[in-house]
């Protein structure tokens, strides 16, 4: 699959002896970023002051319930929206400032793919290909040979000349990823590439980006209201909440401990509704994995053995990254205050683990009788 | 005006000859004004069509408002006009034109102003169905407005404008009749000429039949074409 990278594998540095950059590695900037629409019913601030910092090589997951903003965010970031305020600053670029002629000659650097794939129905998946190539007026010939080269990458060299309708979703998501890659960019925006497939095909799906991101070295801006896309790609995120950034950093840190209640919500889903636990008023643990070598040791019956503490299990959200797992357990802790005491300094010794003791539930319990 | 008198052996026998006579070159003359008026009417009509949809304030080439109103204005009068009083009107029109204001060639002129504006207008249902999407898509990939219109915007829509003009030559041809009372040649005037001034009316239901089989053959040929062309459609 990777094959073609030989003949094209370095990335193009994108004009960068003839524009400072602004820190090393930081290939997009948005600065204080505002959009605002005028509707029927009124105004509506659609993002508001959004400060992000991509980094080259990195995969950026944005994510957020629908309506968050994210969609209006990332047509910010190659102005196919205007933002209100702020800067999109692409290699030490404003994009605000270019002409509209520079502007489409950046959006050949930072390309798109979309929930509906967005194929020509009426054309071939190779024409489909070369479409971008047409636009800048490569030969007929050498694009032809350059679109065969990017659907033997994405897999689909025998689909060049079926048309869109005659392929299945992952499919046409390919031969979209292959089109968008023909102008050798750096920059991949997915507006919820996968949002529209089965668990299966968003996998494969997610394997080429990835697979794209490492070796073509293309920087890759994930939307997605899925937090499973984000924990299976990206390094990096940022949790959109009402058009704002209500959390960012790497993934592997907002998974484990998330912040806010917009994190908690998309991260323990099950837990939104508050309901799924059974709760007699003990006293409550929650366990944090932030990439714990978890499978290695049965961690709660180890606690019945070395503290005698017999801990029921209340709810549970693990996921395993690699070999590493991300989530937490929910305990219910038996006895005194003291044992609980005890089941805490006992739990966090173990590398990449947390303890919280939980209050909320209790004071829940309360409110409900 | 005896209707029983009209199909006599003799009427029959009359009728026959003419359609072996008159109604080839009556067949061309239709034909050939129908083809020419449509290929005229797309000329105008299809730019003007393309301009509709994006030449609006959220188009991909937003022109000027009080254009697009003007535009659309014209193309409302024009077609509310009916036809048989458009051709009277714009004889000067046709003169200037022509040379002439009868006979087949001057028809097609009346013809192209009547069609012109229906064709506009079904280019411009036809765009209006694409999938918005697919034109963001071409902005993310740099396209310019022209760019957008050759390579997204008319390849997509082929089938739907195939559909939609099939459906204008129809149309135009049943307008080709109409032209038969003031100058125009083809099927239509022979029909008026034998069955309206002679009472001859098995030439004109004869002219009739002809028309519709015309008709026919057409629609039946731009729907399978425009089957064919629709790749959405899986074979």
């Amino acid at each position: 699959m990777a094959r073609l990278f030989i003949a094209n594998s370095t990335p193009v540095r994108y004009n960068g002896s003839k524009h400072a950059r602004m820190e090393a590695g930081t290939l997009i900037q948005l600065k204080n970023l505002s959009k605002h629409f005028t509707t029927v019913d009124g105004p509506v601030d659609a993002l508001r002051h959004i400060n992000l910092t991509v980094n080259d090589g990195d995969i950026y997951g944005i994510i957020g319930m629908s309506g968050a903003g994210k969609s209006t965010l990332v047509r910010c970031i190659n102005m196919l929206e205007r933002p209100t305020e702020g800067n999109v600053i692409l290699d030490g670029r404003d994009l605000g400032t270019l002409s509209t002629a520079e502007l489409r000659e950046v959006r050949r650097k930072v390309t798109m793919i979309f929930q509906g794939f967005n194929l020509l129905m009426q054309r071939t998946c190779l024409k489909n290909v070369m479409l971008p190539l047409k636009l800048i007026h490569m030969p007929k010939q050498q694009a032809e040979k350059r679109a065969m080269e990017l659907l033997e990458l994405v897999g689909l060299p025998d689909k060049a000349n079926s048309y869109p309708a005659q392929l299945s979703g992952g499919q046409q998501q390919r031969v979209a990823i292959a089109r968008a890659l023909a102008t050798e960019p750096r920059l991949l925006l997915c507006d919820e590439a996968t949002s529209a497939l089965d668990p299966k095909t968003t996998h494969a799906i997610l394997e080429l980006i990835r697979d794209i991101n490492r070796k073509m070295g293309i920087t890759v801006i994930v939307i997605t209201h899925q937090m499973s896309v984000v924990q299976e790609i990206c390094n990096k995120v940022s949790i959109l909440e009402h058009g704002e950034v209500v959390e960012e950093g790497e993934v592997s840190e907002v998974f484990s401990n998330p912040r806010s209640n917009a994190a908690k919500n998309l991260i323990y889903p099950e837990m939104a509704d508050g309901n799924s636990l059974v709760s007699e008023g003990g006293q409550k643990i929650r366990v944090i994995f932030n990439g714990a070598m978890a499978s290695k040791e049965p961690l709660i019956a180890k606690m019945a053995v070395d503290c005698g503490i017999l801990a029921s299990i209340l709810g549970a959200s693990t996921r395993s990254v690699g070999d590493r797992a991300y989530g937490y357990i929910l305990l219910d802790i038996p006895g005194t205050p003291a044992d609980l005491a005890k089941a805490v300094s006992y739990l966090s010794q173990m590398p990449d683990v947390i303890v919280q003791v939980e209050a909320e539930y209790e004071q829940k319990e309360a409110a409900r009788e | 005006m005896n209707f029983a008198n009209a199909f006599t052996p003799e009427r029959m026998q009359e009728a026959w000859k003419v359609l072996l006579t008159e109604f080839p070159f009556a067949i061309w003359e239709t034909i050939y004004s129908t083809l020419l008026a449509t290929l005229m009417a797309i000329v105008i009509g299809l730019p003007l069509g393309v301009i509709l949809v994006t030449g609006e304030a959220k188009g991909i080439r937003p022109l000027p408002k009080p254009l697009m109103s003007f535009l659309n204005l014209l193309i409302n009068l024009l077609r509310s006009v009916p036809f048989i009083i458009l051709m009277v009107m714009i004889i000067p029109l046709t003169r200037a034109i022509v040379g002439t204001s009868v006979g087949t060639l001057a028809s097609v002129v009346p013809l192209t102003v009547a069609a012109f504006p229906f064709i506009a207008r079904l280019v411009e249902s036809s765009l209006r169905e694409i999938n918005p999407n697919i034109i963001e898509t071409a902005q993310s990939m740099g396209a310019t407005p022209m760019q957008i219109i050759l390579h997204v915007l008319l390849p997509e829509s082929v089938p739907s404008l195939i559909t939609n003009f099939t459906l204008a030559i129809t149309t135009i041809m049943g307008y080709t009749a109409m032209s038969g009372a003031v100058g125009g040649g083809g099927l239509g005037k022979l029909a008026l000429a034998y069955g309206y001034q002679r009472y001859r009316y098995a030439v004109l239901y004869l002219a009739v039949i002809v028309l519709v089989l015309i008709t026919q053959v057409i629609q039946s040929f731009g729907t399978w074409l425009a089957r064919k062309c629709d790749k959405r459609l899986k074979h």
